[in-house]
């Protein structure tokens, strides 16, 4: 399966390397470089490189590439979502996963790397069981380790690794039980030059904070589960009790996880919690362009929109843009023409605008395309489909658990055309 | 060489690792794990680096495992001084930390060492940890790879440890197997429902392994499901059922889906659900390759979902969605606004949603897309533009409504301001205008107008082709544009003088009158052209037009070879043969085979025997041939036993309870107890036998001799005796098979368990559940059946349901626990149907439970009035019992 692994940053440096098989030379990044030179953005590097006798499989993320090297035939998506779940993995660790915290850590991201695959095989993947094989590493620790010489490295096999729940340990222990969940949705939206939606979907997830002591049983219920139209759940959720009830029951995993993800079609209506009013233009003959941008907040059941970030590709003729916003700051970045205007919250009495005049190169000719506005956007304390939790009941422990539910809803993919 | 400061720092190295400090040496090794990490060479630090192997320091130990793995290969001799370790290790009472050296000892790549690596996987194979065993099956890859001459022994083991039955040995055995052996499917027969049964508590990389393999096993075992389809799918495209494989399948025979088929398709289902894309890819490519085409519509949704995932996921997600979506445009119509390009989609991203929006469009849709294709044609990304107008050809010759619509909007296009849009409309409308050559004098006009204004060469080119082509539609324009071309011929680019040397001809042919000074002109300057393309094009052109007295006959045909019609070229998508590949492999990705891919098969045209995948208990008595009723002869059994007008094809039972029930205690028996079960299997010792598993144990401190059943039977039903058992030992048990000929009736069988000096009276009680045998038909069939066993027939109940007994598995379940019934696969959600005969006679029973939230209507069809009505009663208690 997986040959090998290269770590690759922005600049084209490989980091690191490691080799679950015999050494394949690091000469066979050039045919990724190659790729790397052609694609005009980082992003269009293709997935799959094929080379005379190795495929490359690559995924971006935190701009570092990981570059797997396969030899033979396996499903490319099996590869890809290993390497995500690689770079999960050190986020988890790490905190962050930059080129400097793996190479701070270099030692552990081996450790890591050894157990998480066997012969190219995924052997470990489940963060709980990583955990204790290997613990994280803290500063606390770290001097310990220093003074003691022991060690990061567990000695016993995990027990998950055996049991029918591998993705929770055994023996957890808290003082305060708690269990928090945040349901948050996004919604992804085209809306056209007019103003009208072409297409509305809204994405959610139900991310888990679950501290509790010893193995918990906990079942969740909606007050609307029919809302939920394609789900996909965290291997804990029972399934079948889904399939029947409509409700959640699963041992959870310790700390964070993502419990569920869903997807409200988009059959359902979606509400649209902001519109766009805009004016850009340009005149034929003339260096000038008029900008105007106005935003307002519509269906957002009485909440406040908060953290409001617009931003704009604007068309490679425009040399720079003079604006006046009404509240938040504005930048434009005169060589990748993006425009980017920090609104921050939307105040209903008086509408956030950005008005002003872009200027353009002389002689050329005027744009024929207008740019598209990406907006990003957060609404506490609202699930804008209408999900509600139901209830929270804990079975199988005796103590009383701390709950917490949190909604919210984001802007996704939400882009306004022009 | 090394730089001496690389070497003083290896010599630091060394000297911390040689220390008796466990600290310097941690310090050290990490020092070293760093320069590996960096792939810098820190080979020449072997010999003291593989000094610590025997740490009792875990981490320390785990620092030298990495590097030994990295380095054994080049320093084999020493490598060698570890091995001893790691065969001390295999022992250790820690299943770890045997499984860790194992994993070390098969990573070390020493050819030296294969027949100790090949004793370390056999003895782990039988290891009780199932964590080793998994190892075990880790390090069968290993060693092949490093000598394939141990693929015979390696096999042995494989096939030990297919049979294992831990979900965590599962999924790297079928990776061992698909690497070592994958041509063997005879070794997954017997484990074919084991590993179904498994699959969803297998971890999920195992998973998409072994879903791999067995799309490719079902389609060597199973037949085509795919024949009757075009009555269950409204929108079947004619092309796709005309293909050959489906006209070979014999029609007149209904179609019955394999029991095992069915299975994997079941258990497969709710792994959709699986938060790992790759798993939700492997489903849906196994919908895809073997399920029914009315079942493939459960896998859109999921597939779109993935789509919300990374941009690599996407990527191969949408490369699938595209080659399904060109067979099938009604799975993905419903979700065509998912497909909708955003500006902010990596470009390849685009082009595949581009490949999808045209494959999907059709009559009723066609005016959103090409709206939605407007806005991409304005798009700040060019390429993507010169896309989006391709796409718009495609669209236009596949859709004939829209081609008018199309070609103003293209030719709209032309006076664009972006080259590149400019030169790809030109090279769609050439390629539009050669589908519907007449009536299109304007736009050819209009071409040559904006004809000075393009600078692109391919655009250049395909106009000038189109004045060629259709000269004679254009008979004032076209040679006004060869005088100017005459004028910039030299400075053309070479497509452009091909072509208008071409042009010129055709104008010579056709208008030589007014042209033929021009051609000559032109014909003359491509005559000492650099390019020897074009000088070969002038001197063969020349040839064929102008007559002279070398040219022969050639010229005589000069207008037939360059005026013939020509074939309109056909737009199709790139991704329309990729269906030859399994779809989410590599190979699919690629469009290329890539090494190690293996070939799905077709479907076989006869199934081979079912039989095989059949896990038997093993039975002292055993009969060859007639033992169990399937296809091949079961004609025979129509004729002599049931009246009945389908044929009744007995199958294999979908669920064998494992209780056993008490025939003697031990107690009364002085000591002989016995248990009998239900096997459910067609009895080999009459048709009309229901067959009986016996346990005989004997918990006396004496041996129990001649243990038979005597001959005299009190109630008359004919009973199929066991062999009489010799004799067993004290504390053994024997299990035995038996028949009974219950006469379709649950009164109890009465008789005599004899042994050499005692008599126990016994009896069995039926419950009428186990009377079946249960049959396979198609839903069509179900229902005409019905419909003729009414009125006495039919018995029916209406009861309440608990919650969790909704779900369909659960509803299936139950009732096959209850009673030996098959599963009909049912097209609505909420109807289940059952069918099954019964034992002695061979009537028809048919049951249908029809779920109407919170109630449930129970029916059950049979002449057996008797049996109907005990049947009625307890599936109603079944079905209303909560519970497992």
């Amino acid at each position: 399966m997986i040959h090998s692994l290269f770590l690759i940053n922005a600049s084209g440096d490989i980091f690191l390397e490691k080799h679950w098989k015999s050494v394949v030379s690091r000469s066979v990044c050039d045919y990724f470089f190659e790729a790397l030179e052609r694609a005009t953005e980082p992003e269009n590097v293709p997935p799959v490189i094929p080379t005379p006798h190795h495929y490359l499989i690559n995924v971006l993320r935190h701009r570092i590439y990981f570059v797997a090297v396969i030899q033979s035939e396996v499903p490319p998506l099996f590869v890809i979502e290993f390497l995500h779940r690689v770079v999960d993995t050190f986020q988890d660790y790490f905190g962050v996963c930059t080129e400097a915290a793996i190479k701070d850590n270099v030692v552990v991201v081996y450790e890591l790397l050894e157990e998480m695959l066997d012969n190219g095989f995924p052997l470990a993947t489940e963060s709980n069981i990583l955990k204790e094989l290997i613990k994280p590493p803290t500063i606390l620790r770290t001097v310990v380790n220093t003074i003691t010489g022991s060690t990061n490295v567990g000695e016993q096999l995990p027990t998950g690794q055996l049991s029918v729940v591998p993705w929770r340990r055994t023996g957890v222990k808290y003082t305060n039980n708690e269990a928090y969940f945040d349901v948050v949705e996004e919604i992804d939206a085209i809306i056209d030059k007019s103003g009208s939606t072409i297409t509305a979907e809204i994405q959610g997830v139900i991310d888990a904070c679950v501290k509790l002591t010893g193995m918990p049983d906990l079942t969740l219920s909606f007050m609307n589960p029919r809302l939920l139209d394609d789900v996909s759940f965290h291997p804990c959720v029972r399934f079948k009790r889904w399939e029947a009830e409509r409700i959640l029951s699963f041992i959870p995993p310790d700390g964070n996880f993502r419990l569920l993800s869903y997807h409200v079609s988009s059959q359902n209506l979606v509400a649209i919690p902001v519109y766009v009013k805009h004016n850009i233009s340009f005149r034929e003959g003339s260096s000038q362009g008029r900008f105007e941008l106005t935003l307002g907040p519509k269906q957002t059941m009485g909440k406040a929109v908060e953290s409001v970030l617009v931003s704009s590709q604007l068309p490679r003729g425009v040399l720079n843009a003079n604006l006046n916003p009404s509240q938040g700051t504005y930048t434009f970045d005169p060589v990748t023409k993006l425009l980017s205007w920090d609104v921050g919250k939307i105040n209903p009495q008086k509408l956030p605008s950005l008005k002003g005049s872009m200027s353009l190169q002389t002689g050329a000719s005027k744009p024929d395309e207008n740019p598209t506005i990406n907006i990003q956007f957060k609404i506490q304390q609202l699930a804008i489909s209408g999900l509600k939790v139901n209830r929270l009941d804990m079975y199988g422990e005796k103590y009383k658990p701390f709950k917490g539910i949190k909604y919210m809803t984001k802007a996704g993919k939400f882009q306004v055309r022009t | 060489m090394l730089s001496p400061w690389f070497l003083c720092r290896n010599e630091d190295l060394k000297e911390m690792l040689e220390s008796n400090k466990e600290s310097l040496k941690l310090e050290a090794m990490k020092r070293i794990v760093g320069l590996i990490a960096k792939g810098k060479n820190a080979s020449e630090l072997f010999p003291a680096v593989v000094k610590n192997v025997a740490s009792k320091n875990i981490e320390l130990k785990k620092l030298v495992y990495v590097y030994l793995v990295r380095y054994a290969e080049e320093q084999q001799d020493l490598a060698l001084l570890s091995i001893s370790t790691f065969q001390r290790a295999l022992k250790d009472p820690n299943q770890l930390i045997r499984a860790s050296a194992l994993r070390v000892l098969s990573s070390i790549r020493v050819p030296i060492i294969v027949p100790i690596m090949m004793l370390a996987i056999k003895e782990a194979a039988t290891d009780l940890s199932p964590y080793v065993r998994k190892t075990a099956a880790h390090a069968i890859q290993k060693l092949y790879s490093l000598d394939p001459d141990q693929k015979e022994h390696l096999i042995e083991v494989i096939e030990k440890l297919l049979k294992d039955k831990s979900t965590l040995v599962a999924g790297s055995v079928v990776m061992a197997f698909e690497e070592v052996c994958p041509d063997r499917i005879d070794l997954i027969h017997k484990n074919y429902r084991k590993l179904c049964n498994l699959l969803v508590d297998v971890e999920e990389w195992g998973q998409v392994v072994i879903i791999h393999m067995l799309t490719r096993y079902a389609r060597t075992q199973f037949v085509s499901p795919w024949r009757e389809d075009a009555v269950f799918d409204e929108n079947s495209a004619k092309a796709f059922y005309d293909s050959e494989e489906e006209r070979r399948v014999d029609q007149s025979k209904p179609y019955i889906m394999d029991p095992d088929h069915r299975l994997l398709l079941r258990n497969t289902k709710p792994l959709l659900q699986s938060r790992n894309t790759a798993v939700v890819m492997a489903v849906s490519q196994l919908y895809w390759h073997l399920a029914p085409k009315h079942e493939l519509s459960i896998i859109t949704k999921s597939l779109v979902r993935l789509l919300r995932s990374h941009r690599e996921v996407q990527y191969i997600v949408l490369q699938n969605i595209a080659t399904m979506s060109i067979q099938r445009k009604g799975m993905f119509e419903p979700f065509m606004k998912s497909f909708y390009v955003r500006s902010t989609d990596a470009t390849h991203i685009k082009t595949l949603k581009l490949e999808i929006l045209t494959n999907l469009a059709n009559e009723a849709n066609i005016s959103t897309i090409l709206r939605e294709f407007q806005t991409y044609v304005k798009s700040q990304d060019k390429a993507f533009a010169a896309a989006t107008i391709q796409a718009i050809g495609c669209c236009a010759t596949n859709i004939s409504e829209v081609t008018d619509t199309c070609l103003n909007g293209l030719v709209l296009l032309l006076s664009n301001r972006d080259e590149t849009v400019v030169a790809e409309s030109v090279v769609v409308i050439k390629k539009l205008l050669q589908t519907q050559p007449s009536q299109h004098s304007d736009i050819i006009k209009h071409m040559a107008k904006l004809f000075d204004n393009i600078t692109v060469p391919m655009a250049r080119a395909s106009i000038l082709w189109l004045m060629g082509e259709y000269c004679e539609h254009v008979p004032k324009i076209a040679p006004d544009v060869l005088r100017k071309m005459a004028k910039t011929f030299t400075d053309e680019e070479d497509i452009v003088k091909l072509q208008i040397v071409n042009l010129a001809a055709k104008l010579y042919l056709t208008n030589s009158k007014q042209t033929k000074l021009l051609t000559q002109y032109i014909l003359n300057l491509g005559k000492y052209d650099q390019n020897y393309d074009i000088r070969d094009r002038t001197r063969f052109i020349r040839q064929l037009i102008v007559p002279n007295e070398k040219s022969g006959a050639l010229s005589k045909y000069a207008r037939r070879i360059l005026m013939a019609p020509k074939p309109a070229p056909v737009l199709q998508s790139a991704f329309k043969d990729r269906d030859r590949f399994q779809l989410g492999t590599l190979s699919h990705t690629l469009n290329s085979q890539a090494s190690g891919y293996l070939e799905l098969s077709d479907w076989p045209a006869v199934a081979p025997d079912q039989s095989v995948r059949n896990v038997e208990v093993v039975e002292p008595v055993r009969l060859p041939c007639i033992y169990l009723v399937f296809k091949d002869n079961v004609k025979n059994f129509d004729a002599v036993s049931w009246p009945v007008c389908v044929s009744l094809q007995a199958s294999s039972p979908v669920f064998v309870p494992e209780t056993s029930h008490e025939l003697l205690h031990r107690m009364t028996g002085k000591g002989l107890s016995a248990q009998y079960r239900f096997t459910r299997q067609p009895c080999i010792y009459g048709n009309s036998m229901v067959s009986l598993q016996l346990t005989l144990s004997n918990s006396t401190d004496q041996a129990l001799e001649n243990i038979h059943i005597s001959e005299k039977s009190s109630t008359g039903q004919n009973i199929h005796r066991f062999n009489a058992i010799e004799r067993l030992e004290p504390q053994a048990s024997v299990t035995v098979s038996m028949g009974v000929d219950f006469n379709d009736s649950t009164q109890a069988a009465n008789f005599q368990l004899c042994t050499k000096e005692d008599e126990f009276s016994v009896s069995i009680q039926p419950a009428v559940g186990e009377l079946l045998l249960p049959i396979t038909m198609s839903e069509a069939d179900f229902t005409k059946e019905q419909g003729k066993l009414v009125g006495m027939n039919e018995s029916s109940a209406t009861i309440t349901m608990t919650p969790e007994n909704v779900s369909s598995q659960s509803v299936n379940r139950k009732v096959v626990s209850v009673a030996n019934l098959g599963v009909i696969p049912s097209g609505q959600e909420n109807i289940y149907r059952f069918s099954g005969k019964t034992v002695s006679s061979g009537s028809l029973v048919l049951v249908s439970v029809v779920l109407k939230d919170p109630d449930a209507v129970i029916t059950i069809n049979t002449e057996k009035t008797v049996m109907g009505s005990m049947l009625l009663r307890q599936v109603k208690t079944a079905l209303t019992n909560s519970g497992p």
